[in-house]
């Protein structure tokens, strides 16, 4: 299983590592070596007590690692553009999808298609996604491992993540940051398909009797473990966005007008 | 959902006993046994006084630094226990509970973490520089010796407030970071987080007095003639150690002062709603946790450097080199927090920048391990447990700067982060770097401050099974984490991570024996202690002030106060002839009396503490003013000082 951005990491990973292999790897053996051959117990080196300084040694141990760090640099500066997560990623127009983590489980929603999702998550192969991710309960950290890229998920917050597949198949996605005891079950299916078969899913998910209303949301949003996939036929108009701006000041003031009235 | 808080006991009722599950219950039978234990065998032996006028209410640096390092030894048990306990769940764990309940296993990671930086790694640290800096700086006591007592008795009162929430009550389930708003009112309601803020902020303040202590001591108590730029290595970094503390535990100190008024007083600092925003708690926790990590390692590249040059039977190279590269990690620590988060979405701009200022941390860390590999050189290697863990060392730390290089490359981090390629960095940093030149630090200078030898033979053994332990723990998790599985988990479905797993578990049934090891070697150098006998003070062939003395040395420390020429004056003196002058010297020097402050001020804080975490507000406030009146009292206590005459006439070389 792969797409673009896990390749270029993934290149880019053995790229770095293999620039510093080049010194490590001397380094450790340089390291035995002179223990070995330097060991007061019968070693064949000689003994110069008071060598403590060369200026061609000092030019070389400073200028080794500023010369790697500078070419390393430079990779950072750039891969860091050229893979920014919330860079769009090219070719067919991104496939819109918005994820809000909750305990623990993620609700999808496909702003375009007008439809949901709890715990499943399918997108036509090749084609790019852009996430908009958001939390309504503690920080989660949104990641596919096997596409790579991962981005917090805060309430109140939107964050963005891009991504594509480049093989049909099941992928596992997660959240990566500990959020309680329903944690380690908080994962979902990721399903890269074809063309055809994402337009069936999207009418079977369609077909589903349930709506995602505000009674249904309230339930979706009590802490479960290990929550079951389900599907929501329609979800309200700008639904990701309202419950970002529900966090942020001034509904919190007439949430609690209307608490205190309760109480 | 108001808890119930009454007048007498706030919100501590009989459900806080851990009857939730028998590990906890063990757990806490355990902690009790062992203190309850210690009181026995005291009493039993009739050594209260003794260890009330000896130790306890001792002001001596030697006496706080060994005290400081029990601390640790005690507590690096208890941190091992716990993680231990993980590696047996993650074990057994595949698509099973294995036997602990996710609450517990929580409580578990989070305090593995909390305990082996707070109270292992920093007491550890703590107690080396006070037991060592003054001896190596020619000082016969830091520049205040009751508040270096404060400073321990504050770091003990937290260390056991984190050990009593095993006993009554829960521990924090939010990790060793506490990030809001998981460690918010909202998501953790109970004593748990609370136990965690006030364990370390009470013994945030002692290390925040032990930093300004060891910045006085180094720049004012120095013996005639020892610049700054004569001054030992460990020395040198100790200062440094000491300033970052002094920059950098401020910002920890406020950042979980406000999660606890958010806590207790319904504050919104750090909340979801009400205009709160936790992204402000990680970055002040950061501006505190990245300088922490320097403020570990600094001291042990420290050792590192006295340990090489020592057994090497060679001058330090490149000194001039290793000083500034420590000056320069100490500042640059400050200035790449925002890799702890680079997920958070700030732009490439910024990510790129915090990557490049991180990786540039590397350059002056390559120069010291060149310049330790240049020590080595032409050196006359004797391979000593001290050395043996600074070889080993120097061999896994490269692994773990080179994961260090590539987590901190933005683009790699999106997909290492929060996985256990990270856990498998951090612990390649700490236990090679951080632990092992603690543990050489330790077997160095042991003969220094018991006058006996530990023995060699058990050191070697704890040696290899800590390097072939922490490889097979520690590797593993590397590759885990390309896989996708990240840290903190109870369980998991992924069949392909238990084969990995279970060899972590075996590594740290390795490393079990490396702790085996090293009680072994304490209770078998004690038992052969006459024939492990130093009586030169000098065992090593040293080079530092420290082996000018009598081990152990008297409580002044020097007999007369040397005047220093040049760096390793006192190797220079042994070996040209000419001993070291001395500042000529009264008849009659003056020692600090013990003092009662410091354990009245670590009583005072942990009431405070615990009053806090359970809203027993009577008794935070008594433990307030037993702090406050004993700084009052001590204000009026006129005779603070004792006379001694050393003995001139027996003095060695
Ligand atoms: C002695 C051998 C050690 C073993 C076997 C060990 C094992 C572990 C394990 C299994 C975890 C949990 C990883 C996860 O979340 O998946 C962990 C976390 C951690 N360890 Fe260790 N560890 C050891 C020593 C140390 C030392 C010496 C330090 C620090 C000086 C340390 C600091 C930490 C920290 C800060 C965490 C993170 C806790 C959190 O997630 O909040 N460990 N360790
Ligand atoms: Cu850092």
């Amino acid at each position: 299983m792969t797409g673009p951005i896990a390749d270029a990491v993934d290149a880019l990973m053995w790229q770095a590592f293999g620039l510093m292999l080049v010194i490590v790897v001397p380094v450790i053996a340089l390291t035995l070596f002179i223990a070995w051959r330097y060991r007061a117990s019968g070693g064949s080196g000689t003994h110069q007590p008071d060598w403590d300084h060369s200026r061609a040694v000092e030019i070389t141990v400073w200028g080794i690692p500023v010369l790697m760090i500078a070419i390393l640099a430079t990779w950072v500066w750039e891969k860091t553009h050229a893979l920014d997560p919330y860079k769009v990623l090219p070719g067919a127009k991104p496939l819109q999808i918005e994820a809000i983590a909750l305990d623990w489980k993620w609700l999808f929603i496909y702003p375009e298609l007008n439809i949901g999702t709890v715990n499943e998550l399918a997108f036509p192969v090749g084609q790019p996604v852009t996430f908009r991710i958001t939390s309504e309960v503690a920080m989660n950290s949104f990641m596919i491992p096997a596409l790579g890229g991962q981005i917090y998920a805060m309430a109140g917050m939107e964050t963005k993540l891009n991504l594509q597949a480049n093989e049909t198949g099941t992928m596992q996605g997660r959240n990566m940051q500990f959020s309680g005891d329903g944690f380690a079950g908080q994962t979902f299916e990721a399903l890269s398909m074809s063309q055809d078969d994402f337009e069936a899913w999207v009418s079977k998910v369609q077909d589903s009797d349930t709506p995602l209303d505000h009674a249904t949301f309230a339930e979706v949003r009590k802490p479960s473990v290990d929550a079951p996939v389900r599907y929501f036929s329609t979800v309200p108009p700008d639904f990701f966005s309202k419950r970002v701006a529900h966090f942020m000041g001034m509904e919190h003031e007439m949430m609690h007008g209307t608490k205190a009235a309760n109480e | 959902m108001t808890e119930h808080v009454s007048l007498l006991l706030g919100r501590l009722g009989p459900d806080a006993l851990p009857f939730y599950s028998w590990v906890a219950f063990s757990g806490a039978l355990v902690t009790l046994a062992g203190g309850v234990g210690f009181l026995a065998v005291v009493t039993w032996l009739g050594q209260w006084r003794a260890l009330w006028t000896g130790w306890l209410t001792s002001v001596d640096h030697k006496r706080i630094g060994i005290m400081y390092i029990v601390l640790a030894l005690v507590m690096l048990v208890r941190g091992f226990v716990d993680a231990i306990m993980m590696r047996l769940q993650q074990a057994l764990s595949y698509n099973s509970d294995g036997y602990l309940p996710p609450e517990h296993f929580e409580q578990i990671f989070s305090s593995h973490g909390t305990i082996m930086i707070f109270f292992m790694a920093m007491p550890f640290m703590t107690g080396l520089l006070n037991y060592i800096i003054p001896l190596q700086i020619g000082a016969r006591d830091v520049a205040f010796p009751v508040l270096n007592a404060i400073s321990f008795w504050l770091t003990a009162a937290g260390a056991g407030l984190m050990l009593i929430s095993l006993v009554i009550g829960r521990f924090s389930t939010a990790g060793w970071t506490g990030y809001p708003p998981y460690s918010g009112v909202e998501f953790t309601p109970g004593v748990g987080v609370d136990y965690w803020i006030w364990s370390i902020m009470v013994s945030g303040v002692g290390t925040t007095m032990t930093g300004i202590n060891f910045v006085v001591t180094i720049l004012r108590k120095r013996a005639p003639g020892m610049l700054l730029m004569r001054m030992p290595m460990f020395t040198w970094t100790g200062l440094c150690s000491s300033i970052l503390i002094i920059f950098a535990f401020p910002a920890l100190t406020v950042a979980t002062g406000m999660l606890a008024l958010d806590r207790t007083l319904g504050m919104h600092f750090f909340t979801n709603d009400a205009g709160g925003n936790m992204m402000n708690y990680m970055n002040l926790f950061w501006i505190w946790g990245h300088p922490e990590v320097y403020i570990l390692i600094l001291p042990a590249f420290g050792i590192f450097s006295e340990v090489v040059a020592t057994f090497s039977s060679k001058r330090l190279f490149g000194y001039p080199s290793l000083v500034y590269a420590t000056a320069v990690i100490a500042i640059l620590s400050f200035t790449v927090w925002l890799h702890h988060f680079f997920t958070m979405g700030a732009s490439a701009n910024v990510n790129a920048v915090f990557g490049i200022a991180t990786m540039v941390i590397a350059v002056p860390t390559g120069v010291k391990v060149f310049d330790w590999l240049f020590t080595m050189f032409r050196g006359r290697i004797r391979f000593e447990p001290p050395m043996l863990y600074t070889i080993g060392f120097m061999c896994l730390f490269v692994i773990g700067g080179m994961s260090g290089v590539l987590l901190a490359i933005p683009p790699i981090n999106y997909s290492t982060h929060n996985t256990t390629f990270l856990v498998a960095h951090f612990h390649n940093m700490v236990i090679p770097g951080v632990l092992f030149g603690y543990l050489a630090g330790y077997m160095y200078w042991f003969p220094k401050a018991f006058g006996f030898h530990l023995d060699p033979t058990w050191g070697a053994r704890s040696f290899w099974f800590w390097l072939i332990g922490f490889l097979l723990a520690f590797m593993p998790l590397y590759l885990l984490g390309l896989m996708g599985m990240p840290r903190r988990m109870e369980t998991y479905g992924n069949a392909e991570w238990q084969p990995l797993l279970i060899v972590a578990f075996i590594g740290a049934c390795l490393i079990l024996m490396g702790i085996v090891c090293l009680v072994i070697q304490l209770w078998v150098s004690i038992k052969y202690r006459r024939a492990l006998r130093d009586t030169t003070g000098d065992p090593w062939d040293g080079r530092t002030l420290e082996w000018s003395m009598p081990s152990p040395p008297p409580e002044w420390n020097f007999d007369a106060v040397p005047v220093v020429t040049t760096r390793d004056a006192f190797h220079e003196a042994k070996y040209s002839g000419t001993p070291m002058k001395s500042v000529p010297q009264p008849g009659t020097l003056h020692v600090p009396r013990n003092s009662v402050v410091g354990p009245c001020m670590g009583f005072g804080g942990f009431c405070v503490g615990f009053g806090a975490v359970w809203f027993i507000w009577w008794l935070a406030l008594a433990g307030l003013a037993v702090a406050v009146g004993a700084l009052i009292g001590r204000a009026f206590v006129q005779n603070t000082e004792r006379e001694v005459a050393p003995d001139l006439g027996a003095k060695t070389t």
